[in-house]
């Protein structure tokens, strides 16, 4: 069996996000950027599905802007075998929607016939949480999202999803796309070594034009701004000033 | 503009609060239509038919829709979708996992966790863990949106719509339920709560979260956490309080041990009033906190929980 793993190259996740002052956006120029976190979980699942002897190949792709090399090097330093690199973007501020990504990814699957895609739940760029749901629809495969905990059992998968009350565990037929949490497990660091081998393990770059799809946007960015900020308030002296500020200035308990 | 909401049903029960609070956002859109769907929905119809603002209830109950599997719910919401403009949720879990499903079988983009309504094409959102704000405007024909709870008054009561019962899609047969855990608790709802008390990475250790809960039960407090503290394993992962867990805006935020990293600020910084208890003064939760206590929590959370 084949595993297929998307990756983003977003800014990283200690960065300290900075407005444009015009509202055009984010400033990402000159800024570390590093894989999704969530991606990175989906490549160490893959590995260990892999080192369990439950798949054979472990294929990264990235999709967005040249530089998703580097995001790609990363994960073939993690694990994986080999990359796909799909061009979409020339300038970095350009985010490609997750259904344009969705269509993209479903032309990969297509052409290399994974049982089991994993993605991560969301970009901590955009936060828009949706691309491997599109891309279960537009395969018409099954769809588990948010796992925190992932079984292959044959023809199916037992997979345990963070939802809003606590866990849910769910059966699904394989093949199928599976969004990983943040308690799914905890990702390795790639080794010197695995990342000078790295270097060396095949990397396909391809372009969005290759697979007759569609980038352009359906949702215009209008401005992006800052959100309304929050003063600091006093500090108390001790517990009974507290409860004081709270009852009589603040009035909440 | 028609507007379809779906109703957050759970166990053929409505969440009242989240649906209420959606309501009041699909409302600036147009007449809104509320979808229950599940193995047992009637109750949830009922109840959505007496939210104010409110046109027609459609109710859908069978098996296939009675755990909110993804494939048969999407799909009964896009065989729908040819009578609305809008199809909208509250951004629970339920609605992150269906709402791109729907909108990529209608082949258009969903537009998630909105916290602000322009016009009927134009919504805000934010982005980078909340430390900006998109307004977005959408040229799809028909706009699915997820509504981020914590930035709308909830609909009031009072309305007496009409309930309409219709059929399940066909159930593609693709997932299967297996087991929930859902934690007994007799604390109000994390997302709804009036008053929230927060544990992080300064707890120390599962046992010591007992503070915080204890806390939590004296002002009648939703308990949440930190991601420091879940990944720690103090906290279950659904009271993770911030950009990948849960969005909050309480009358009253408490947060005990927890440093104020822009991931937690994210789901935390539009409660009413916040509260920092930590014993590093440095810590930026001091930098939002309307009241900051500089002090060990190991004297201080007990001390409060006795005085209060």
């Amino acid at each position: 069996m084949k595993v297929l793993v998307p990756v983003k190259r977003v800014i990283d996740y200690n960065v300290k996000v900075r407005v444009k002052a015009d509202g055009s956006g984010v400033d990402l120029a000159n800024v570390k950027m590093s894989m999704n976190p969530f991606d990175e979980i989906a490549v160490e699942e893959a590995i260990r599905i892999k080192e369990r002897g439950e798949a054979e190949e472990i294929i990264v792709i990235s999709i967005g802007v040249k530089q998703a090399q580097e995001t790609l090097r990363t994960a073939l330093a993690m694990g994986a075998d080999r990359a796909i690199l799909i061009e979409a973007a020339d300038d970095v501020h350009t985010d490609i929607e997750p259904l344009a990504v969705a269509k993209l990814l479903k032309a990969v699957v297509e052409a290399e016939g994974p049982g089991i895609v994993l993605c991560g739940k969301q970009a901590i760029d955009n936060d828009m949480n949706a691309t491997g749901q599109m891309l279960s629809a537009l395969l018409g495969w099954s769809q588990a999202a948010f796992a925190s905990e992932l079984k292959l059992e044959g023809d199916s998968a037992v997979v345990t999803r963070e939802v809003d009350g606590g866990l849910q565990t769910i059966k699904v037929k394989m093949p199928a796309i599976v969004t990983v949490d943040l308690r799914l497990n905890e990702p390795r660091y790639a080794s010197l070594p695995n990342i000078m081998k790295a270097k060396k393990k095949p990397l396909e770059e391809k372009t969005a034009a290759d697979y007759g799809v569609d980038v352009s946007p359906r949702l215009t960015i209008v401005k992006t701004t800052e959100p309304a900020g929050r003063k600091a308030g006093v500090k108390v002296g001790s517990v009974d000033e507290l409860i004081q500020k709270l009852k009589d200035e603040a009035g909440v308990i | 503009m028609a507007v379809l909401l779906l109703g957050e049903v759970t166990d053929g029960q409505l969440s009242v609060d989240a649906t209420a609070k959606a309501l009041t956002a699909a409302k600036m859109l147009g007449d809104v239509t509320v979808l229950c769907a599940g193995a047992k929905a009637a109750d949830a119809a009922a109840e959505a038919a007496k939210l104010d603002g409110v046109k027609k209830v459609l109710c859908a109950e069978d098996a296939s829709l009675g755990h909110r599997l993804a494939e048969p719910t999407a799909a009964l919401i896009a065989s729908l979708a040819g009578d609305y403009s809008h199809i909208v949720a509250p951004a629970t879990t339920d609605a992150k996992n269906v709402l791109p499903r729907v909108a990529a079988l209608l082949d258009v983009m969903v537009i998630s966790d909105v916290s602000g309504v322009v016009d009927a094409d134009t919504f805000e959102r934010p982005i980078y863990a909340g430390n900006a704000i998109q307004t977005v405007k959408s040229s799809d024909a028909k706009k699915v949106v997820s509504i981020r709870t914590s930035t709308f008054d909830p609909a009031g009561q009072g309305g007496s719509a009409s309930v309409e019962t219709i059929g399940a899609a066909a159930n593609p047969g693709l997932s299967e339920w297996v087991e929930d855990k859902v934690a007994a608790s007799d604390r109000p709802e994390l997302t709804s709560a009036g008053i929230v008390v927060s544990g992080g990475r300064g707890v120390g250790s599962q046992a010591d979260f007992a503070l915080i809960e204890k806390l939590a039960d004296k002002l009648g407090a939703a308990v949440g956490a930190s991601r420091a503290a879940v990944d720690s394993g103090y906290a279950p992962n659904d009271w993770q309080v911030g950009q990948t867990g849960k969005v909050v805006a309480p009358q009253l935020y408490v947060a005990i041990g927890i440093s104020g990293a822009i991931q937690h600020l994210a789901g935390m910084k539009d409660s009413k009033v916040i509260v920092a208890i930590n014993k590093d003064e440095e810590a930026p939760i001091f930098q939002v906190a309307d009241y900051g206590l500089v002090a060990d929590l190991f004297a201080a959370v007990p001390e409060l929980t006795d005085k209060l």
